[in-house]
Protein backbone atom coordinates (compact mmCIF):
# COMPACT_ATOMS: atom_id res chain seq x y z
CA UNK A 1 0.00 0.00 0.00
CA UNK A 2 1.36 3.36 -1.00
CA UNK A 3 1.39 5.93 1.79
CA UNK A 4 -0.04 9.14 0.36
CA UNK A 5 0.26 12.33 2.44
CA UNK A 6 -2.35 14.96 1.53
CA UNK A 7 -1.14 18.30 2.89
CA UNK A 8 -3.82 20.52 4.41
CA UNK A 9 -3.23 24.28 4.41
CA UNK A 10 -5.62 26.84 5.87
CA UNK A 11 -7.89 27.40 2.87
CA UNK A 12 -7.36 24.02 1.17
CA UNK A 13 -10.75 22.83 -0.05
CA UNK A 14 -9.99 19.82 -2.28
CA UNK A 15 -8.19 17.87 0.46
CA UNK A 16 -11.15 15.58 1.23
CA UNK A 17 -11.77 14.75 -2.45
CA UNK A 18 -8.06 14.09 -2.99
CA UNK A 19 -7.87 11.81 0.05
CA UNK A 20 -10.98 9.93 -1.11
CA UNK A 21 -9.60 9.51 -4.65
CA UNK A 22 -6.29 8.13 -3.33
CA UNK A 23 -8.09 5.73 -0.97
CA UNK A 24 -10.42 4.64 -3.79
CA UNK A 25 -7.31 3.66 -5.74
CA UNK A 26 -6.14 1.52 -2.82
CA UNK A 27 -3.62 3.84 -1.19
CA UNK A 28 -3.16 4.42 2.52
CA UNK A 29 -3.90 8.14 2.34
CA UNK A 30 -3.87 10.50 5.31
CA UNK A 31 -3.86 14.22 6.06
CA UNK A 32 -0.80 16.14 7.17
CA UNK A 33 -1.43 19.58 8.69
CA UNK A 34 0.74 22.34 7.21
CA UNK A 35 2.24 23.23 10.60
CA UNK A 36 3.63 19.72 11.06
CA UNK A 37 7.18 19.10 9.92
CA UNK A 38 6.95 15.34 9.42
CA UNK A 39 5.45 13.53 6.41
CA UNK A 40 5.16 10.29 8.45
CA UNK A 41 6.99 8.01 5.98
CA UNK A 42 5.01 9.14 2.96
CA UNK A 43 5.74 7.48 -0.38
CA UNK A 44 3.82 10.16 -2.27
CA UNK A 45 2.94 13.74 -1.32
CA UNK A 46 -0.08 15.55 -2.77
CA UNK A 47 -0.69 19.29 -2.41
CA UNK A 48 -4.43 19.67 -3.00
CA UNK A 49 -6.44 22.49 -4.51
CA UNK A 50 -8.03 25.38 -2.70
CA UNK A 51 -7.17 28.90 -1.66
CA UNK A 52 -4.35 28.57 0.85
CA UNK A 53 -4.06 31.78 2.89
CA UNK A 54 -6.87 33.29 0.85
CA UNK A 55 -4.53 33.62 -2.15
CA UNK A 56 -3.19 36.73 -0.37
CA UNK A 57 -0.22 38.42 -2.07
CA UNK A 58 -0.12 35.74 -4.82
CA UNK A 59 -1.67 32.27 -5.03
CA UNK A 60 0.59 29.90 -3.11
CA UNK A 61 3.09 32.60 -2.07
CA UNK A 62 2.51 32.30 1.67
CA UNK A 63 1.77 28.56 1.83
CA UNK A 64 5.20 27.81 0.41
CA UNK A 65 6.71 28.96 3.72
CA UNK A 66 4.54 26.64 5.84
CA UNK A 67 6.64 24.40 8.14
CA UNK A 68 5.72 21.22 6.20
CA UNK A 69 7.19 22.61 2.98
CA UNK A 70 10.73 21.92 4.23
CA UNK A 71 9.86 18.21 4.43
CA UNK A 72 8.09 18.35 1.05
CA UNK A 73 11.19 19.89 -0.57
CA UNK A 74 13.44 17.26 1.05
CA UNK A 75 11.11 14.48 -0.17
CA UNK A 76 11.23 16.00 -3.69
CA UNK A 77 15.03 16.35 -3.64
CA UNK A 78 15.31 12.67 -2.66
CA UNK A 79 13.30 11.77 -5.78
CA UNK A 80 9.99 11.18 -3.97
CA UNK A 81 6.83 11.76 -6.05
CA UNK A 82 5.03 15.05 -5.39
CA UNK A 83 1.80 16.08 -7.11
CA UNK A 84 0.38 19.61 -6.91
CA UNK A 85 -3.19 20.06 -8.07
CA UNK A 86 -4.43 23.60 -8.86
CA UNK A 87 -3.44 25.61 -5.76
CA UNK A 88 -0.93 22.82 -5.08
CA UNK A 89 0.61 23.52 -8.51
CA UNK A 90 0.76 27.22 -7.64
CA UNK A 91 2.50 26.42 -4.34
CA UNK A 92 5.08 24.18 -6.07
CA UNK A 93 5.88 26.99 -8.54
CA UNK A 94 6.19 29.54 -5.75
CA UNK A 95 8.45 27.13 -3.86
CA UNK A 96 10.72 26.81 -6.90
CA UNK A 97 10.09 23.05 -7.12
CA UNK A 98 8.53 23.58 -10.55
CA UNK A 99 9.50 26.19 -13.16
CA UNK A 100 7.21 29.06 -14.13
CA UNK A 101 4.32 30.71 -12.36
CA UNK A 102 0.52 30.98 -12.52
CA UNK A 103 -1.13 34.31 -13.23
CA UNK A 104 -4.67 35.66 -13.49
CA UNK A 105 -6.74 34.00 -16.23
CA UNK A 106 -6.41 35.92 -19.49
CA UNK A 107 -10.11 36.77 -19.48
CA UNK A 108 -10.08 37.47 -15.72
CA UNK A 109 -13.09 35.30 -14.96
CA UNK A 110 -12.94 32.50 -12.39
CA UNK A 111 -13.61 29.33 -14.38
CA UNK A 112 -15.37 26.29 -12.92
CA UNK A 113 -16.23 23.94 -15.76
CA UNK A 114 -15.00 20.88 -17.64
CA UNK A 115 -11.79 21.19 -19.64
CA UNK A 116 -10.05 18.82 -21.99
CA UNK A 117 -6.39 17.94 -21.66
CA UNK A 118 -4.14 15.69 -23.70
CA UNK A 119 -1.61 13.50 -21.94
CA UNK A 120 1.73 14.63 -23.41
CA UNK A 121 4.07 12.60 -21.23
CA UNK A 122 3.56 9.26 -19.52
CA UNK A 123 7.01 9.32 -17.97
CA UNK A 124 5.94 10.59 -14.51
CA UNK A 125 4.76 8.83 -11.34
CA UNK A 126 1.21 10.11 -12.02
CA UNK A 127 0.68 9.55 -15.74
CA UNK A 128 2.23 6.10 -16.26
CA UNK A 129 -1.15 4.40 -16.65
CA UNK A 130 -2.27 6.67 -19.51
CA UNK A 131 -1.21 6.50 -23.13
CA UNK A 132 0.44 9.48 -24.75
CA UNK A 133 -2.22 11.36 -26.69
CA UNK A 134 -5.14 10.32 -24.44
CA UNK A 135 -7.63 13.18 -24.24
CA UNK A 136 -9.20 13.49 -20.80
CA UNK A 137 -12.19 15.46 -19.61
CA UNK A 138 -11.23 16.90 -16.24
CA UNK A 139 -12.79 19.92 -14.51
CA UNK A 140 -10.98 23.16 -13.88
CA UNK A 141 -11.78 25.55 -11.03
CA UNK A 142 -9.36 28.46 -10.94
CA UNK A 143 -8.91 32.19 -11.28
CA UNK A 144 -5.11 32.13 -11.51
CA UNK A 145 -4.45 29.36 -13.99
CA UNK A 146 -2.47 31.06 -16.73
CA UNK A 147 0.85 29.23 -16.73
CA UNK A 148 3.67 31.57 -17.71
CA UNK A 149 7.32 30.78 -18.25
CA UNK A 150 10.02 32.51 -20.26
CA UNK A 151 10.51 31.35 -23.85
CA UNK A 152 13.84 29.67 -23.20
CA UNK A 153 12.42 27.57 -20.34
CA UNK A 154 9.29 26.78 -22.38
CA UNK A 155 11.45 25.44 -25.21
CA UNK A 156 13.47 23.43 -22.71
CA UNK A 157 10.28 21.95 -21.21
CA UNK A 158 9.10 20.90 -24.66
CA UNK A 159 12.48 19.47 -25.66
CA UNK A 160 12.80 17.41 -22.49
CA UNK A 161 9.23 16.03 -22.56
CA UNK A 162 8.30 17.95 -19.42
CA UNK A 163 4.97 19.31 -20.63
CA UNK A 164 2.80 16.61 -19.03
CA UNK A 165 -0.70 17.81 -19.97
CA UNK A 166 -1.85 20.31 -22.58
CA UNK A 167 -5.28 21.87 -23.06
CA UNK A 168 -7.05 20.83 -26.26
CA UNK A 169 -10.24 22.14 -27.91
CA UNK A 170 -9.69 25.48 -26.16
CA UNK A 171 -7.19 27.13 -23.85
CA UNK A 172 -9.33 28.30 -20.94
CA UNK A 173 -6.87 30.63 -19.25
CA UNK A 174 -4.37 31.82 -21.88
CA UNK A 175 -1.51 29.63 -20.59
CA UNK A 176 1.79 29.56 -22.47
CA UNK A 177 1.73 26.90 -25.23
CA UNK A 178 -1.63 25.61 -23.87
CA UNK A 179 0.22 24.06 -20.94
CA UNK A 180 -2.04 22.51 -18.26
CA UNK A 181 0.67 20.65 -16.30
CA UNK A 182 4.44 20.23 -16.14
CA UNK A 183 7.06 18.26 -14.26
CA UNK A 184 10.54 19.06 -12.90
CA UNK A 185 13.80 17.88 -14.45
CA UNK A 186 13.81 14.81 -12.18
CA UNK A 187 10.24 14.02 -13.39
CA UNK A 188 9.11 13.25 -9.82
CA UNK A 189 7.47 16.63 -9.10
CA UNK A 190 4.33 17.25 -11.17
CA UNK A 191 1.80 20.10 -11.23
CA UNK A 192 -1.59 20.21 -12.93
CA UNK A 193 -4.27 22.92 -12.96
CA UNK A 194 -7.34 20.70 -13.66
CA UNK A 195 -8.70 18.49 -10.86
CA UNK A 196 -8.31 14.73 -11.54
CA UNK A 197 -9.76 13.99 -8.06
CA UNK A 198 -13.09 15.38 -9.29
CA UNK A 199 -13.37 12.81 -12.10
CA UNK A 200 -12.44 9.50 -10.54
CA UNK A 201 -15.84 7.72 -10.59
CA UNK A 202 -18.85 7.46 -12.91
CA UNK A 203 -21.04 9.10 -10.27
CA UNK A 204 -18.89 12.24 -10.64
CA UNK A 205 -19.56 12.37 -14.37
CA UNK A 206 -16.59 10.33 -15.49
CA UNK A 207 -13.37 8.68 -14.37
CA UNK A 208 -10.79 10.22 -16.67
CA UNK A 209 -8.79 11.40 -13.63
CA UNK A 210 -8.76 8.10 -11.74
CA UNK A 211 -5.57 6.75 -13.28
CA UNK A 212 -3.58 9.60 -11.73
CA UNK A 213 -4.33 7.95 -8.37
CA UNK A 214 -4.11 4.34 -9.54
CA UNK A 215 -0.65 5.18 -10.89
CA UNK A 216 0.54 6.00 -7.36
CA UNK A 217 -0.47 2.52 -6.21
CA UNK A 218 0.73 0.74 -9.37
CA UNK A 219 4.12 2.40 -9.14
CA UNK A 220 4.46 1.13 -5.59
CA UNK A 221 3.45 -2.38 -6.62
CA UNK A 222 5.99 -2.32 -9.45
CA UNK A 223 8.65 -1.16 -7.01
CA UNK A 224 7.98 -4.22 -4.83
CA UNK A 225 7.93 -6.54 -7.81
CA UNK A 226 11.38 -5.30 -8.76
CA UNK A 227 12.56 -5.92 -5.20
CA UNK A 228 11.29 -9.50 -5.37
CA UNK A 229 12.95 -10.20 -8.72
CA UNK A 230 16.20 -8.81 -7.42
CA UNK A 231 16.77 -11.98 -5.36
CA UNK A 232 16.60 -14.31 -8.34
CA UNK A 233 14.52 -17.48 -8.19
CA UNK A 234 13.77 -17.15 -4.51
CA UNK A 235 10.63 -15.19 -3.84
CA UNK A 236 11.89 -13.15 -1.01
CA UNK A 237 11.34 -9.50 -0.28
CA UNK A 238 14.63 -7.65 -0.02
CA UNK B 1 18.95 51.61 14.96
CA UNK B 2 16.64 53.86 12.99
CA UNK B 3 13.29 53.17 11.47
CA UNK B 4 12.89 53.21 7.73
CA UNK B 5 9.75 53.33 5.69
CA UNK B 6 9.90 50.98 2.72
CA UNK B 7 7.61 51.30 -0.26
CA UNK B 8 7.58 48.45 -2.76
CA UNK B 9 6.04 48.74 -6.18
CA UNK B 10 5.36 45.36 -7.75
CA UNK B 11 4.37 45.23 -11.42
CA UNK B 12 3.61 42.33 -13.73
CA UNK B 13 6.53 41.69 -16.08
CA UNK B 14 6.31 44.03 -19.07
CA UNK B 15 6.41 41.15 -21.55
CA UNK B 16 3.45 39.36 -19.93
CA UNK B 17 -0.21 39.87 -20.65
CA UNK B 18 -1.85 42.03 -17.97
CA UNK B 19 -5.59 41.35 -18.30
CA UNK B 20 -6.41 43.62 -15.35
CA UNK B 21 -4.62 46.51 -17.05
CA UNK B 22 -6.48 45.78 -20.28
CA UNK B 23 -9.86 45.72 -18.50
CA UNK B 24 -9.13 49.05 -16.80
CA UNK B 25 -7.98 50.51 -20.12
CA UNK B 26 -11.22 49.45 -21.81
CA UNK B 27 -13.23 51.01 -18.97
CA UNK B 28 -11.31 54.28 -19.32
CA UNK B 29 -11.97 54.28 -23.07
CA UNK B 30 -15.68 53.72 -22.34
CA UNK B 31 -15.61 56.75 -20.02
CA UNK B 32 -14.36 58.88 -22.88
CA UNK B 33 -10.63 58.86 -22.10
CA UNK B 34 -9.89 57.69 -25.62
CA UNK B 35 -6.20 58.56 -25.57
CA UNK B 36 -5.35 56.27 -22.68
CA UNK B 37 -2.93 53.46 -23.53
CA UNK B 38 -0.56 51.01 -21.84
CA UNK B 39 -2.54 50.66 -18.61
CA UNK B 40 -0.99 48.17 -16.23
CA UNK B 41 -2.09 47.18 -12.74
CA UNK B 42 0.38 46.25 -10.03
CA UNK B 43 0.49 46.55 -6.27
CA UNK B 44 2.02 48.84 -3.72
CA UNK B 45 3.23 47.60 -0.35
CA UNK B 46 4.29 49.83 2.53
CA UNK B 47 6.20 48.62 5.56
CA UNK B 48 8.62 49.75 8.24
CA UNK B 49 11.95 48.16 9.16
CA UNK B 50 14.59 48.87 11.82
CA UNK B 51 18.13 49.07 10.51
CA UNK B 52 21.48 50.67 11.38
CA UNK B 53 21.82 52.41 8.04
CA UNK B 54 19.80 53.21 4.96
CA UNK B 55 21.88 50.70 2.99
CA UNK B 56 21.03 47.96 5.45
CA UNK B 57 17.33 48.85 5.23
CA UNK B 58 17.51 48.64 1.43
CA UNK B 59 19.32 45.29 1.62
CA UNK B 60 16.66 43.92 4.00
CA UNK B 61 13.85 45.13 1.76
CA UNK B 62 15.50 43.63 -1.31
CA UNK B 63 15.76 40.25 0.40
CA UNK B 64 12.08 40.44 1.38
CA UNK B 65 11.12 41.15 -2.23
CA UNK B 66 13.29 38.35 -3.61
CA UNK B 67 11.95 35.81 -1.14
CA UNK B 68 8.28 36.74 -0.81
CA UNK B 69 6.94 40.10 -1.90
CA UNK B 70 7.55 39.67 -5.64
CA UNK B 71 7.73 36.58 -7.83
CA UNK B 72 10.78 36.93 -10.08
CA UNK B 73 9.15 34.74 -12.75
CA UNK B 74 6.12 36.95 -13.23
CA UNK B 75 6.84 40.31 -11.59
CA UNK B 76 9.36 43.16 -11.32
CA UNK B 77 9.70 45.41 -8.31
CA UNK B 78 11.07 48.83 -7.37
CA UNK B 79 11.96 50.03 -3.90
CA UNK B 80 11.85 53.41 -2.21
CA UNK B 81 13.36 53.58 1.29
CA UNK B 82 13.38 56.65 3.54
CA UNK B 83 14.14 57.27 7.21
CA UNK B 84 11.12 57.93 9.41
CA UNK B 85 11.20 60.21 12.45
Amino acid sequence: MTRVAVIVFPGSNCDADTLAAAREAGSDAYYVWHRDADLRQADVVVLPGGFSYGDYLRSGAIARFSPIMGAVAAHARAGGPVLGICNGFQILCEAGLLPGGLMRNARLKFLSRPAWVRVESTDTPFTGLYDRGDVLEIPIAHGDGRYVVDERTAAELEASDRVVWRYVRDNPNGSTRDIAGVCNAGRNVVGIMPHPERRNAPILGGQDGARVFYAMEARHATQHAVDVRAVGDRHLRV
Amino acid sequence: MSRYRVQVRVMPRAALLDPQGQAVEHALHALGFGDVAQVRVGKHLVLEVKAATQEEAVAQARTMCDRLLANPVTEDYELAVEATR
